[in-house]
């Protein structure tokens, strides 16, 4: 095709990248310390075993060493970093309270109009802390629990207490340890048996401080057939230095449960974006995992189901998209503990403009978990002769009774293709679009409706300014 | 629509293609008046689609002399999509499958392309039935993936929807009798007929005859080797049914194929 280069175009489509003058309550100095450990804690009035948690996971993080296999994390400067960034006093329960800048910012982001349209509840974090949190009444009567996971901790203690650091321990990898060490608000969510909550949950995360670290912390608990649908998204302001996104989320299916939990993931590209993500499930329970990886610097994210009892079922649906300077190494690790357990991965990745996306999968089958079937079909598409795409699939089988399957396939934008659809009138940036969402359209139709519109704008503006 | 009858809109000079450093037109020159039906055959390999390709602007093939008027513009100028907008539609011989694209999705975005305002989601409803009504198309095709998974028969079938419902000024029918039964040549013809008399251009490639016995043709032209080598009426294309196309000399002998 006759592609003009695309660096003549060169447009910034990030339409999120502001940021606002706030005057934070509290910022800790630059780098971390014990110090600053203890700081967080008592600032947060929490119990001395949350204290231990914290220290043992520093120590934790200070002896383990950086992770090499992935993406290249050696610009992280941890000395440069703010660990804790306190932007208001207190949490606003009515929107009206959220202070006047900070709803500004929302209000740009388009957050409580978001909620007012379809969603059972919602919750803001804004840098360290949760600035806002509201719940459908009805929920609340039911008895489902929607808190930041300050609040929970300190409202629901026993509870918090008895899974907190379960799923994911607080020595597990050198982020997950960071995020127990200093982590800061993030979700508690609490189903009871039976309740089903038919429409999503949303939270929202924002940095808008330079040099911050946001390590937000989220707990899910699905008691036995309840469900629920979790979504969050994820914006910063565009700075000249890097941010660190260190997030931990540890979710509990139990028996016939089903958990959904949906990412859509747009920081700008100066954020290192390196999340820990893992579900248990017990019998006959569903976790799904959707995630949408638009956004940062560096993504390093492999959301993880471990089937634990007959009948368990895992799916992880991601999409990478990858543009110039930007890489994404996401996946996907199903591990299976039980017999008659069964997971799916789907991974579309796209690549352009130099940007590069890798597929890293581990597919785990432990002895006599008999009967189990694992499939898993990863696609990339790459935009230009530039990008990149690799695939990394691990399998470690240890039972001979499975079905595994796995399918990985890479193609081009063609000729053909974009001559089709511009022969029908479409400009070269719409008919790139539209092969692009026809690619990840298995992925996009699994979303909520506004997700998917969102989703397909934001691919849009992603394709703005990629060709002539 | 901006062309009266009579008038030509499309007119072709002279014009060269190259395909990857090889001639493949060596000075074709045809004129295409609104509201006439024109019939271009020839053999197999004869650069029949190459003109369709070309005159769409496929970036695969070089124009290295000539010229294209479409309504008075200079078409050569124009990228891919300008010129689709200024009127012209290509039904391809072999059209590209768009997986995950759902077929009603992407011609309304084709036609918002084209239109001043947008079409409201209903409206562009009603009359993507209606289109399908007239060609016979099982409803559930509007949701099914661009092309994929297509049979032939399908493939052609949709891109006549698209011209249904684009409503060019020019239509370029490459072959779209190549894959068609007897009853899907009918129903494809018939549609195309619906849409002639007023402004519409339409050149019809083909192979074969049969499909003019249902579009009836007001030129026929034949291609040899990158050339229109004779044009007459609709007799032309019946004489080339009975005698093939040996008369024009040994470059036509790749005809059956
Ligand atoms: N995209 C292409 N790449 C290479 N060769 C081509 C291409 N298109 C056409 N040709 C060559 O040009 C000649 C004419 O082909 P074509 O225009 O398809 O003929 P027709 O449609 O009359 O059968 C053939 O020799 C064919 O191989
Ligand atoms: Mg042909």
């Amino acid at each position: 095709m006759a592609v003009k280069d695309i660096d003549q175009v060169g447009l910034d489509t990030y339409k999120f990248g502001f940021h606002d003058d706030i005057q934070p309550v509290y910022t800790s100095p630059k780098g971390l310390s014990e110090d600053i450990v203890r700081e967080i804690s008592r600032q947060k009035d929490e119990p001395a075993w949350m204290l231990d948690f914290r220290l043992e996971a520093l120590r934790q993080f200070e002896r383990k060493a950086m992770p090499t296999w992935g993406a290249d994390l050696s610009r992280i400067d941890f000395d440069a970093i703010h660990y804790y960034i306190r932007p208001q006093d207190r949490q606003a329960r009515s929107w009206d309270d959220v202070p006047e800048d900070i709803k500004s910012t929302f209000d740009k982001l388009g957050i409580p109009e978001a909620e007012r349209k379809f969603l059972a509840g919602v919750g803001a974090q804004y840098d360290s802390e949760v600035v806002y949190h509201s719940i459908r009444d009805d929920l609340e009567e039911q008895g489902v629990i929607f808190l930041d996971m300050d609040s929970g901790l300190r409202e629901h203690e026993d509870i918090v207490r008895d899974y907190f650091g379960t799923v994911i321990p607080n020595g597990d990898n050198k982020f997950a340890a960071l995020n127990s060490a200093v982590w800061s608000g993030g979700s508690f969510v609490y189903v009871p048996e039976g309740v089903r909550v038919e429409i999503p949950l949303q939270a929202y995360f924002r940095i808008n401080a330079e040099n911050m670290g946001q390590f937000e912390r989220t707990l899910i608990i699905v008691e036995p057939g309840a469900y629920v649908h979790y979504v969050e998204g994820c914006t910063a302001p565009v700075y000249a230095t890097d941010s660190l996104h260190s997030a931990v989320v540890e979710i509990i299916v139990k028996e016939g449960g089903r958990c959904r939990y949906t990412t859509i993931q747009n920081w700008s590209t100066d954020v290192f974006n390196l999340v820990t993500k893992r579900a248990v499930a017990y019998r006959d329970a569903t976790m799904e995992w959707v995630d949408g990886n638009l956004g940062s610097k560096v993504t390093m994210k492999y959301p993880a189901v471990y089937l634990m009892e007959p009948g368990a079922h895992g799916e992880v649906l991601s999409i990478a998209f990858a543009g110039e300077d930007q890489h994404q190494d996401a996946g996907a690790k199903m591990v299976h503990a039980a017999p008659d357990t069964s997971s799916l991965i789907t991974s579309k990745s796209i690549s352009r403009k130099g940007g590069r996306t890798a597929y890293r999968g581990y597919v785990q089958v432990m002895p006599e978990a008999e009967r189990c079937r694992s499939n898993v079909e990863c696609d990339a598409l790459l935009i230009d002769d530039r990008s990149r795409s690799d695939t990394y699939p691990y399998m470690d089988i240890e039972e001979s009774d499975v079905a595994i399957q796995h399918e990985a396939t890479v193609s081009k934008v063609s000729d053909q293709q974009l001559f089709y659809l511009m022969s029908r009138g479409l400009t070269q940036e719409q008919a790139m679009a539209m092969v692009v969402s026809g690619f990840i359209e298995p992925i996009v139709k699994e979303l909520p409706m506004e997700y998917a519109v969102e989703m397909n704008r934001l691919i849009e503006l992603q394709m703005e300014g990629s060709i002539g | 629509m901006t062309a009266t009858n009579g008038q030509t809109t499309l007119s072709i000079r002279d014009l060269h293609v190259s395909v990857e450093d090889a001639e493949i037109l060596r000075g074709v020159t045809l004129d295409i008046p609104a509201g006439e039906v024109h019939a271009l055959m020839g053999p197999n390999g004869s650069g029949k689609s190459t003109l369709a390709n070309a005159l769409m602007g496929h970036p695969a093939y070089d124009v290295t002399a000539g010229q294209v008027h479409f309504k008075g513009q200079d078409v050569l100028e124009l990228e891919t999509d300008e010129r689709a907008r200024l009127g012209m539609f290509l039904a391809f011989q072999y059209p590209a499958e768009i997986p995950g694209v759902r077929v009603a999705s992407f011609l309304r975005l084709a036609l918002n392309a084209r239109r001043e305002t947008e079409i409201s989601v209903m409206a562009f409803r009603r009359l993507l039935m209606e289109k399908m009504q007239m060609l016979r198309m099982d409803p559930k095709f509007a949701s099914r993936y661009l092309n994929e998974g297509f049979s032939g028969g399908e493939k052609k079938r949709n891109e006549i929807l698209q011209l249904a419902v684009l409503e060019p000024e020019l239509a370029i029918l490459d072959e779209t009798d190549s894959g068609l039964d007897i009853d899907a040549l009918r129903i494809v013809a018939d549609g195309v007929n619906r849409l002639r008399g007023s402004d519409l251009g339409v050149l019809v490639i083909t192979h074969y005859q049969r499909l003019l016995n249902y579009i009836e043709p007001d030129r026929v032209h034949v291609l040899i080797d990158g050339r229109v080598v004779e044009s007459g009426g609709k007799e032309l294309a019946e004489r080339l049914e009975a005698e093939g196309y040996e008369r024009y000399g040994a470059a036509a002998a790749s005809e059956d194929a």
